[in-house]
């Protein structure tokens, strides 16, 4: 998977409903520049929100589509959760649907994601955001704050564009360097990359041409992968999936499979138990075998080789295609 | 109150039969009380390694009884075990250590497991917190008060040991980088042949080297895949056995010689039975919320071979996995000398 910009994962023709989400209201939206705007959501009942690790997402649902953007408060105890949404050209992502959302509406959102962590064990960490990229650097901005990490932010926009500028300074880091040309941010990388204390990290989020020449940059200045990270949308989770049937052989039915639902949990609602433990994958309990067909194996069980023989399946995670698996039962 | 009954009285309602029922072949000793709360860990009459993970917390019933319905378990040894967990600490400091790196994990870990023991034992504690002033309660052991997250000097003692002053259970706390898992703090004062000592600082694969077939099956890379894909606030548990003699907690391998000495001497001992333990551990899995860390936290229970055999199922089954425990398993475990004997006198008729 590559970089993506922050507010965008590749466009589903329509999502199905999220799963184990929250019900928040939208309790204040305000235009932070002409195309980003800041919307906050809370508890109706005003509780505390679950917690969230710096560099963390939520998938937020609106009309059929489902995006992740970048949580940009703080994941400490949270009443409420804040993300910045980029109008995109010709409304991609959804942006245009997000944006005319009145206030007082509920939206369904997912449990808080980290995919974009800060590691512990940095002696620095060097932040470098352009644009919308700005939104993930927040949260570990707060927390480099709160621990009193050692933290650098390169900031890259162009002039009259950048949200939470203020904000980002407001935090007040010794080393803020702010690029309003590509020339000056050119520079500027060259020569933070190569002067660097040792056990620096790098935190790359921007759009992607920019997160690749970033990239390129750090590999050619001798910077190890381990020490360079970007962020990633849904490398933390499984897909819900296409919905596809399958045969019970024995009992010669054809039981359907929706999208977000597991095969596990469709033998189950149609009275067909399965021993099963973890439902995630990786315990082994609950494979079947299969008959016919290629499932579409995602599980941590099986090996391989196990895998490629596709004479079984574990059922709460692993799915079909369309209606060609046929199994033993 | 919501504690399990106390240790030493049994619960002999378990075991009568109703009265209308025709009598079955009646138990000749009620069930032992810590049979009735034990997480009997044995779902077969063989046993092999496995990555047997469910979510948490679940009840399950066993012949004796249940457990499982809590993430944290308080029971009647509480106070005793807290007790014997501070002097152990007090004696070797190298049982509770906290890397510098980790100070924001042993707080998520206090601000996770306070209000989960809120929640879970409302009668006897009570936990409040607003930004970072948090309050805290626990009548057990008559303790009230006022802290501020991320502020070590306001609890007065260090974090982690004040945080395993709360709980029986001992508590291991993994950062997740480089694609890999590594313990990096805990407090491990009942643990079942290791140290923490020797583990801090290692990964979850080295932590495992020892481990026999666990390798070649890929358990352990499983497990740790498994792991680092787990979504903050998810928990998760599995259990763990070993044999003990008497109830030790420690078992460390830090002081070795005071227990080496009574496996080698037990076989020979007229109370073996009572004498001889089985060591169930319940390991919960957590991925903490604002700093990312796995915590892992392992309760250890103990009940004798003689407590075991009030509930006739078990005597059997646990007679059955120790008299077919591979070789390779029962030395890992440090069972060799006296498996046999403890299978013969469970299955004897
Ligand atoms: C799903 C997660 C895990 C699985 C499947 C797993 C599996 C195992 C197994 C099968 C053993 C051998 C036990 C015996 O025969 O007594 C073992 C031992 C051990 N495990 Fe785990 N484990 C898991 C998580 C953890 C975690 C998170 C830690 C963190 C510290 C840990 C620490 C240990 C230690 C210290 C030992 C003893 C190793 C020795 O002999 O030195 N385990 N584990
Ligand atoms: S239930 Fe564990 S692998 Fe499916």
């Amino acid at each position: 998977m590559s970089a993506v910009l922050a507010d965008t994962v590749p466009p589903l023709v329509s999502t199905p409903p999220i799963p184990n989400a929250l019900s928040l209201t939208l309790t204040s939206v305000v235009d932070l520049t002409s195309q980003i705007r800041a919307f906050t959501l809370r508890a109706p009942n005003g509780a505390v929100l679950p917690e969230f690790v710096p560099g963390s997402h939520i998938l937020v649902r609106c009309g059929e589509r489902t995006n992740a953007y970048s949580l940009t408060g703080s994941g400490v105890h949270p009443l409420e959760y804040t993300i910045s949404v980029l109008r995109l050209p010709g409304g991609a992502g959804g942006s245009t649907a997000l944006h005319a959302l009145p206030l007082g509406t509920t939206v369904q959102v997912s449990r808080p994601r980290s995919a974009f962590a800060p590691v512990a064990t940095a002696k620095h960490h060097l932040l470098i955001a352009a644009g919308i990229g700005i939104t993930p650097m927040l949260s570990h901005l707060a927390a480099a704050r709160d621990w009193n990490r050692s933290v650098s932010l390169l900031y890259s926009y162009r002039p009259g564009t950048a949200a939470h500028l203020d904000e980002a300074r407001g935090f007040g880091i010794d080393d803020l360097v702010e690029s309003t040309t590509r020339e000056q941010f050119r520079r500027t990388l060259e020569q933070r990359l190569r002067s660097q204390p040792v056990g620096t990290h790098l935190y790359i989020c921007g759009p992607q041409g920019f997160t690749d020449a970033v990239l390129l940059a750090a590999a050619e200045a001798g910077w190890p992968d381990k020490r360079v990270h970007y962020e990633l949308f849904g490398a933390a989770t499984l897909d819900p999936g296409a919905p596809f049937t399958v045969r019970l052989a024995r009992s010669a039915r054809s039981v359907p499979v929706a999208a977000g639902q597991s095969l596990l949990e469709a033998l189950e609602a149609v009275g067909t138990a399965v021993l099963n433990l973890c439902r995630r994958g990786i315990c082994g309990e609950c494979a079947l075998p299969v008959l016919a067909g290629k499932p579409q194996h995602r599980d941590l069980y099986l090996s391989p080789e196990g895998k490629a023989a596709n004479d079984t399946m574990m059922c709460c995670v692993s799915r079909g295609h369309e209606n060609e698996l046929e199994l033993d039962l | 109150m919501t504690l399990s009954p106390p240790a030493h009285t049994t619960a002999s309602a378990a075991s009568a039969p109703a009265p209308s029922a025709p009598a079955p072949p009646a138990p000749a000793v009620p069930i032992a009380a810590r049979a009735v709360t034990l997480p009997f860990p044995f779902p077969a009459d063989q046993y092999r390694y496995g990555t047997n993970v469910e979510a948490a917390p679940k009840f399950v019933a066993t012949e004796a009884g249940g457990w499982g319905a809590r993430v944290l378990d308080i029971d009647a040894d509480y106070a005793s075990e807290l007790a014997e967990r501070a002097r152990i600490v007090q004696r070797d400091p190298s049982r509770c250590q906290t890397l510098e790196h980790m100070r924001p994990a042993v707080w998520d870990t206090i601000t996770t497991l306070l209000p989960i023991l809120a929640t879970e034992y409302p009668d006897l504690m009570a936990y409040t917190r607003d930004g970072r002033h948090c309050t805290w309660r626990n009548d057990l052991l008559g303790l009230s008060l006022e802290f501020t997250v991320g502020d070590d000097s306001s609890l007065g003692v260090d974090p982690l040991e004040f945080i395993s002053g709360q709980i029986q259970d001992d508590i291991a706390i993994l950062d997740e980088r480089e694609g890999a898992l590594w313990l990096d703090a805990g407090v491990v004062t009942f643990a079942a042949d290791w140290c923490l000592g020797f583990d801090v600082g290692m990964r979850f694969a080295e932590i495992h080297g020892p481990v026999p077939r666990v390798h070649g099956e890929r358990i352990v890379s499983r497990a740790e895949q498994f792991l680092m894909h787990l979504q903050p606030g998810e928990t998760f548990r599995r259990t763990n056995w070993s044999m003990t003699v008497d109830r030790r907690l420690d078992t460390s391998t830090d002081v070795y010689p005071e227990w080496g000495r009574d496996r080698r001497l037990i076989e020979d001992d007229p109370n073996f039975a009572d004498r001889m333990h089985l060591r169930v551990e319940v390991q919960h899995l957590i991925r903490l919320p604002t700093s990312g860390a796995i915590l892992f936290l392992v309760r250890t229970y103990l009940i004798s071979l003689a407590e075991i055999a009030t509930v006739p199922a078990w005597r059997e089954r646990v007679g059955r996995v120790l008299e077919e425990l591979p070789e390779d398993m029962a030395e890992y475990k440090g069972l060799t000398r006296f498996r046999h004997q403890a299978a013969d006198w469970l299955l004897a008729p």
